[in-house]
Formats: structure tokens, sequence, C-alpha cells
């Protein structure tokens, strides 16, 4: 399992693509929005926690379809169901390596592109914080819609279609977390029910990822 | 006798045949009375005038919006589990007839948000949990669309309906946390002590069983015709192969 997550880590990073671009999109998305919404720092600052999370979100889903598609197509995704590791943890490890090349260079990045959007100075922690505890929720589930694509040519608009409805309670926690944290409210609720949805979709995604695997692999 | 039964597709066929009419003539029959006598022949409320009488249209598409996506998951398990094709393209069938509830159920209120609270939407939980709910059965629907083999498509699209039904009810409860909420509370509760007067209460009664009855004749029918669909699909393959 560690081996998987070590060699498409290895993959996500060597094989151009998924790595810096999802980074780069980010960065982009955030650079836009002054554009299109103004330059007033005071809306900036206001809307600052959840432009961030909604790019961040945006930059997650962009390379969902390379967790299982490439394997799918050069055969070693079926190497890997005969292999004694349970596809479960195939997929959880796949999940991992997704979260560790794409959630996490974006929870650090967050910060960096909070002061473009003069996101206040309380807020900076508790964003780190909430895009922690959610970013790994949406590998997973992302990894899930990966799952039920991943046989279709054209699997990513669908992709996106099925995974972003998904992603709307871990969006309404995550972002609330940051924006009270950026304003100085009481947060505990909120970071407890992202906490539980991550652990929840941790612990239960893998079974229907696989599930779906299995009948595609058929 | 059982249920069970009816997961043969000849026997489904046979049973169907002569219930889809009766059933489409006593949904007709409902709605005709439900509608009429709520729109015509009940007084006017006296705060919200007459745009009440929308309530006839609204409440029953809502609830059958939310019946349908249940009833899916129930056909989505009894294929998972037991892999009774009908019941497989009975939750197939249902998921137009349910996201055109949606739709109805969001526009009627739409139109009697407009003069009632001033706008034709606002970010109510209720209101916004509709609107996720209609976007979960858009993917269910593009999923069955998007996948060529049929028991494939089964088996995926009822995975995605049993990770959806967990995800929606968690929605509900993030977009209640997450705004405040304009829309009134539930008036037909069996256990409230107040419910909405009778003189609306009766007609509306029987516009919900006109509903129900509707959503039964047209998953019916529409499950008919995917069985043809697939009789006709196996045809074609032993035409070929011949």
């Amino acid at each position: 399992m560690i081996r998987l997550l070590l060699r498409d880590m290895a993959l996500a990073v060597r094989a151009g693509g998924g790595f810096g671009l999802g980074l780069a999109f980010f960065l982009i998305v955030v650079v836009l929005v002054p554009f299109a919404v103004g330059p007033e720092t005071a809306v900036l600052a206001r809307i600052a926690p959840g432009v961030l999370w909604l790019g961040a979100l945006l930059a997650c889903l962009l390379s969902l379809d390379r967790i299982f598609a490439l394997d799918w197509e050069d055969g070693s995704l079926d190497l890997l169901a005969t292999a004694p590791l349970p596809l479960e943890g195939v997929v959880a490890a796949k999940a991992a390596a997704h979260w560790l090349t794409t959630g996490l260079p974006l929870t650090l990045a967050a910060p960096v592109l909070g002061v473009f959007l003069n996101l206040p100075a309380e807020g900076y922690g508790w964003l780190l914080l909430a895009l922690a505890a959610g970013t790994p929720a949406l590998s997973m589930i992302g990894a899930f819609g990966a799952a039920l694509t991943v046989g279709l040519r054209r699997g990513g608009l669908l992709l996106s279609l099925l995974v972003l409805p998904l992603y709307v309670p871990t969006l309404i926690f995550g972002a609330e977390v940051s924006r009270r944290g950026a304003e100085g409210l009481a947060l505990a609720t909120p970071l407890a029910m992202l906490g539980g949805i991550t652990a929840g979709t941790l612990a239960l995604l893998p079974f229907a990822a696989a599930a779906a695997l299995r009948v595609n692999l058929r | 006798m059982s249920l069970w039964e009816y997961a043969n597709p000849a026997r489904f066929m046979a049973t169907t045949a002569r219930a889809v009419p009766v059933l489409g003539g006593a949904a007709a029959l409902c709605l005709l009375v439900g509608l009429v006598w709520g729109f015509f022949f009940t007084p006017e409320d006296y705060r919200q005038g007459s745009t009440v009488k929308i309530i006839y249209l609204h409440v029953p598409a809502a609830l059958m919006a939310i019946n349908a996506w249940l009833m899916m998951l129930v056909a989505s398990l009894v294929w998972l589990i037991r892999r009774h094709h009908v019941s497989a393209l009975a939750a197939k069938a249902a998921a137009p007839v349910g996201v055109t509830m949606t739709l109805i159920a969001l526009f009627t209120g739409a139109v009697w948000g407009q003069p009632m609270w001033g706008t034709w939407w606002a970010w109510d939980p209720r209101l916004t949990s509709f609107l996720i709910l209609f976007l979960f059965y858009l993917g269910y629907m593009a999923l069955w669309a998007a996948i060529d083999d049929p028991d494939t498509a089964a088996d995926l699209t009822g995975v995605l309906c049993l990770v959806g039904s967990v995800f929606a009810v968690l929605s509900r409860y993030a977009v209640n946390f997450w705004n405040q909420g304009l829309h009134q509370g539930a008036s037909l509760s069996l256990d409230a002590e107040e419910n909405v007067a009778d003189v609306f209460y009766y007609p509306l009664l029987v516009a919900i069983a006109g509903f129900v009855l509707l959503f039964v004749a047209l998953v019916l029918l529409r499950t008919r015709t995917e069985i043809r669909l697939r009789r006709l699909h196996a045809l074609r393959l032993r035409e070929r192969a011949a």
C-alpha cells in the first residue's frame, strides 16, 4: 500500500500535468476574482474565505480523472485488482496520493493567495486548518467519482457533474470555518462537522469506490 | 403471491398492462377533483389572497420529488441485493419523473415567492436543498445515459444512488446550518397540533393522492417502455447473430 502510494505520487509529480497544474489553476482563479468583482479591499476581505475554498475545490476537480484513468488504460488497474491488496486499500492509497499531490499543496498555497485577497490576519490559521481538514474528503469523494466514470471515454465532464453535488457539505462547513475564523467568531461546531464528514467519508467511501471499480473491471 | 413475482418481466408486463390505465384514470380523476376543488371552491387566505392556491401543486410535487428519490433508493437496493432487472429499470424510469416533480416544486415556489416574499429565489435551506436534489437527479440520469452496457449502468447508478442519498441528507442538514429559513414550517405533519385549515386540507389531500397515483402510473408506464426497449435490443442481437 505504501509502495502504491509512493508510485502514484512519483507518477503525479514526474509525469507533468496534475501536480503543478492544479496549483497554477488555483493561482489563476484567485487572480481573476478581483478583476470580476472589483478591487475594493473590504469586498475582497469579505469574500476571501469562500473564494479560496471554491478555487481549491475546482483545482482539486481538475486532476480527479487521473486517479484511475491512466492505470485503467494501460491495464495496471487489472493487475492491482488481482493483487493481494484489497481493492478498498488500492482506492484509499490512490486517494491519499491524490491528496498529497493536490490537496496538501493547495492547502499550503492558500494562505499565500489569501494575501492577494486581503484576508484578515486572524483568518490564516483557521483557513489552513479548515483546508487541511476538508481537502482529504474532496480527494476521497473525487476518487469515488473517478471510480464510477473510469470506463467512459468522455468521463471528465460527467465526473464534475457527479462529484460537485457531493462536495456541498464539505464546502459549506469548510467555508463556514474559514469565514468565522476570519471574522473572529466561535467555530467549534462547523469545525467538528467538517472533521466528522471527512472522517466518515474516509471510512466508508473506499468501499463504494471499490464496488464501482469491480463493476467497471468486470 | 408475493411482490417478488413481479421480478419476472412477463408477469410484470401482464399485470401492469391492466394496472396502468386504472391508475392513470384514478390519477386524472383525483387531480381533476383536487385541483378544481382547490382552485375554485376554497376561500382565499386572509393574508395571502388567491396565491395560496398554488399549494395544491407545490406541496404534492415537492412531496413526490423526495419520495421519487426514496423509491429509486429502494429499487437500487433491490437490484444490488437481489439482481432483479425490473427493479433497476424502475429506478431508471423514476428519475425523469422525479426531476420533473422537483422542477414543478421549484417553479411554483418561485411564482408564489415573487408576490409573497418579494423575490423569486432566496437561499433558504429548503429551497437550496431542493436545488441540490435537482443536481443529484441530473447526475444520476447523466450516468445512466453515459454507460452503454445496461447491467454496468444499473450497478454504477445503484451505487451512486446509495452514496448520493447519504450526501443528500448531509447537505440538507448542512444548508440548515448555513442559512436561516424563510420558508414556512411543515403544515401537514400527522403529529402536529396545528395544521393547515380543514377547508384547504381536504382538497390538498385529494391533490396529493392524485400526484402519488400519477407518479406510480408514469413510473410503471416508463418501466414498461424500458422493458420493451430491452427486448427490442435482445431481438436485434439475436437477429444479427443468426
